[in-house]
């Protein structure tokens, strides 16, 4: 069961929150719970709320992270969900000075939570939400049955990154309606562009019969019917287009809200992981190293904050490489190392010696966290001194050679590279293009091609799922070595062809 | 606090073994589960069972890297092929091995072959006596002392003398309330079982038939393990002569020469006689060749020994016959020939791996 801290644990808290407070860090109610490394391990696999839908999936995730637990291969320190009040997890096992240095990460995020803009239009009360969204669930499988309702489930998560995640900003999420396609006009008459013929109005109704017109009338209207697509505009959230107009069950139609729903509350974490945890990190070392640290913790604390910058070859650490930027911003800001001037010297020595003492730094790292997402903040302030100084390059695979390799260590190819993983979050591009294509009622999507092709097994199984939503075959037009392909699911199975 | 997770997690277990299940066929002849095994399970890497969603191939993507090394320094191998029209594999997330203990496979091997249970010999017959620690007696050992007991019992007279005051709760045992644990002898009907491997390894056998005895005896055991308490197993191998060795060597030594199939059974009849009493011991023999033996004088000598010597202590005599290039296969024919009317001499052909499936059926499904 939960614990109260222990009376340390509660002063760390308190002088930890009044030096955050102190350096303008604005966090919610931060509430911290002491867990042993089993019931974080729980939290963890439900995506850091203990009361989640039943699914098969946590306890999948469970699994792996007790396992891993187990064999000593990784150990969860830190869990913060966002919410209002915070709420956060800190491991019974852990030594007092990773407790602290937890708690300052945790503040970190908080503060990053409730500021950064693409943060502003999440449910803080998700905690009390996704109990509903539980609570919901169970009962719809006393009623439809538990392997029903899990496996319609299944078919619903398969299809959570196909949202948008600027729609939350274009409108109120919408409360979704259930309806036929939209029929936005009745008034065709008045503007149906029906030619008369000019007459005298007593000559009128015979120079244009009433008949002709409607003929006429109805013929333009069939023309415009059959030109209009449906949706007019491409959808990108996909999951939004299915509710409101697939032929679902209104148990399944709810079901398909509540992912959604979920998937949209945890869109920003995944679009700021670089900026968040970065933050989160600027900020542990911070209260830690300037005041917090006792000199007998000082070997621990470095070590773990080591541990946690460490990177493998093969992948970026965000913590690593967000923590860097900040602090090269900073830096940036406080020399008055940007601007026109700075942009057009030409002496690399003038450069690197610059300093204006603008001291702008702090200024400048609290509004880059307040506006910027990953994909703005890498594209805004990652520059060719900051790849060379972190030691970046980029990888592909070798075919000859059956490797990966470092490609290019080139800042732009870098930078390109790495904004092209983030962007929609390393997901494909993939709209609702026609939803009554050929005339058939078959639904067909495209993926924006940007050179790169999907996965084939994993996206014809994800065409049947939404085979198994829409019922009519399904098609998604997407390229596979250059060459345009359609391929559809009808249900049956995966049929492929050059488009 | 978390009662829905252990839930989830029973579930993802479930539908685990489901894939296991559906899959066993697979693994049934292919032999890689045996470098999986530990000492009570093994484990079975399954496909992963993540839910698909539409992503990118993970090989063109490409990413972004950090530390040192020019440009062509490798990172690492790359996962299987992936992005044709195969089965592939996504690779990059973890890959899901699944522990399954032995008990577990077996049952599942029993469900998928529909084998019958194994009615032991005389059972009963053998009994083995277990001591159990379930019982209390005032007298004792010092180390076997129950402490609880000993308290309950000292606050017990404390109580009925009087001497216990709620408001200082002191309990003092006295020699007398002094409990110790004590044993009881159980006697429980044993079944125990020798499974004794042989095989040809004569020059006609080669490294693929010898891979089809390994997996298929892997599964051999798997099933016979599951049935017995107690199972041992004792590996011949046999040209012309035959010699008892160590499964190491039994699945990969090869020898040249000859082949006098009657060798083997005669070790094999002196080990029982000399180790096993057919009393105490269920016992297996399953014996693997190409089907060649030197000459049909050998094969009648074999044909007795197994009517006279062996079958009388065997549960059951199976004889697989693996094909190979050089072997002419006619060992089975005379065993069948010889022993139409009895059903404890299993035969069965092993064409290929794929054919373990069958041929485990062959041999088990009899329930001897």
């Amino acid at each position: 069961m939960r614990k109260i801290l222990p009376p340390e644990l509660l002063k760390a808290h308190a002088e930890i929150k009044e030096i955050a407070r102190g350096y303008g860090l604005e966090t919610f109610e931060t509430i911290f719970e002491l867990v042993d490394y089993d019931e974080i391990n729980e939290i963890a696999a439900t995506g850091g709320f203990p009361n989640r839908y039943p699914h098969w999936r946590f306890g999948m995730d469970y699994d792996y992270l007790s396992k891993s637990y187990t064999y000593g291969l990784q150990k969860i320190y830190e869990l913060v969900i966002n919410n209002d009040p915070c709420y956060a997890y800190l491991q019974s096992g852990n030594e007092i000075v990773d407790q602290k240095l937890v708690m300052a990460h945790v503040y970190g995020h908080c503060d990053f939570f409730k500021n950064n803009m693409w943060f502003s239009k999440t449910n803080r009360k998700m905690l009390d939400e996704m109990a509903n969204h539980a609570t919901r669930v169970r009962e719809y499988q006393d009623r439809y049955g538990v392997d029903n309702v899990e496996n319609f489930i299944d078919v619903c998560c398969s299809i959570d990154n196909l949202i948008d995640f600027f729609s939350v900003f274009a409108q109120k999420p919408s409360v979704i309606r259930k309806g036929g396609l939209e029929k936005s006009s009745d008034d065709f008459s008045e503007e149906s562009g029906v030619r008369k013929f000019d007459s005298k109005d007593y000559m009128d109704k015979y120079v244009n019969p009433k008949s002709f017109l409607e003929d006429q009338e109805k013929k333009i209207r069939d023309e415009v019917e059959k030109s209009r697509k449906f949706p007019l505009e491409p959808k990108r959230d996909i999951l939004e287009f299915l509710i409101q107009y697939a032929p679902l069950e209104n148990w399944q139609r709810e079901i398909l809200s509540i992912v959604r729903e979920e998937a949209y509350y945890f869109a920003p974490q995944g679009q700021t992981k670089i900026m968040n945890e970065g933050w989160a990190s600027f900020w542990h070392s911070t209260i830690m190293t300037q005041h917090v640290l006792k000199d007998s913790e000082v070997i621990d604390y470095a070590d773990h904050h080591s541990g946690t910058m460490g990177s493998s070859p093969g992948q970026i650490n965000p913590y690593k490489i967000g923590i860097e930027l900040y602090r090269d911003i900073e830096d940036r800001w406080n020399r008055g190392k940007f601007g026109k001037e700075y942009d057009e010297c030409d002496s690399l020595e003038a450069k690197r010696a610059w300093d204006k003492k603008t001291d702008l730094g702090r200024q400048k790292i609290f509004e880059v966290r307040k506006l910027h997402n990953d994909v703005t903040f890498i594209d805004s302030f990652m520059n060719e001194e900051f790849c060379n100084r972190l030691k970046l390059f980029t990888y592909g695979f070798n075919r000859r050679t059956g490797q990966y390799e470092i490609v290019d260590r080139d800042w732009r190819k870098v930078k390109n590279q790495l904004l092209f993983s983030l962007t929609n979050f390393g997901n494909p591009i993939i709209c609702v293009e026609d939803a009554n294509f050929e005339n058939r009622a078959e639904l067909l999507l495209t993926h924006r091609h940007e050179g790169v092709d999907l996965e084939f097994d994993k996206a014809s199984e994800t065409l049947r799922n939404i085979q198994l939503l829409w019922k009519r075959p399904v098609h998604i037009l997407t390229k596979y070595n250059n060459q345009p392909k359609l391929l559809t699911h009808d249900g049956k199975e995966l049929k492929e062809k050059d488009a | 606090m978390n009662a829905g997770i252990k839930r989830d997690h029973q579930r993802f277990k479930q539908i685990v073994k489901g894939k296991i299940k559906q899959n066993l066929k697979k693994y049934i002849s292919h032999g890689e589960l045996i470098g999986r095994q530990a000492k009570d399970y093994v484990s079975i890497p399954i496909p992963q069972i993540d839910l698909p969603r539409f992503k990118f191939g993970k090989r063109q993507a490409g990413g972004v890297g950090q530390g040192e090394g020019a440009p062509g320094t490798p990172l690492g191998p790359g996962e299987p092929e992936e992005g044709s029209q195969q089965a592939g594999n996504s690779g990059g997330e973890h890959s899901l091995e699944v522990d399954v203990t032995l008990a577990e496979l077996a049952q599942m091997l029993g469900e998928e072959l529909e084998l019958p249970n194994i009615q032991p010999k005389g059972s009963g017959a053998i009994q083995s006596h277990k001591n159990r620690y379930s019982g209390i007696h005032t007298v004792g050992p010092n180390s076997l002392r129950h402490v609880k007991r000993t308290f309950k019992e000292a606050l017990k007279r404390q109580i009925v003398t009087g001497q216990y005051n709620p408001e200082d709760p002191v309990i003092i045992p006295i020699k007398k309330d002094h409990r110790y644990r004590s044993w009881k002898s159980v006697t429980k009907p044993e079944n125990n079982a020798l499974i004794i491997y042989m095989m040809d390894v004569s020059g006609s056998m080669g490294d693929e038939q010898k891979e089809i005895v390994r997996t298929e005896s892997f599964w051999l055991d798997t099933w016979i393990r599951s049935q017995y308490n107690d199972v041992e197993i004792r590996y011949i191998i046999h040209d012309a002569t035959a010699k008892e060795v160590d499964p190491q060597t039994f699945y990969h030594t090869r020898e040249s020469g000859g082949t006098l199939i009657s060798s083997a059974y005669k070790l094999a009849n002196e080990i029982i006689v000399k180790e096993y009493p057919v009393s105490e011991w269920n016992i297996y023999a399953f014996h693997f060749s190409d089907g060649d033996n030197w000459s049909g004088e050998d094969t009648k000598l074999c044909v007795e020994m197994l009517r006279n010597d062996l079958l009388p202590k065997l549960n059951s005599f199976c004889y697989g016959q693996v094909e190979s290039r050089y072997g002419s296969g006619q060992f089975i024919k005379d065993l069948l020939e010889n022993f139409k009317e009895e059903d404890r001499i299993i035969t069965s052909k092993i064409e290929s791996k794929e054919a373990i499936y069958r041929s485990l059926k062959e041999f088990l499904g009899k329930g001897k």
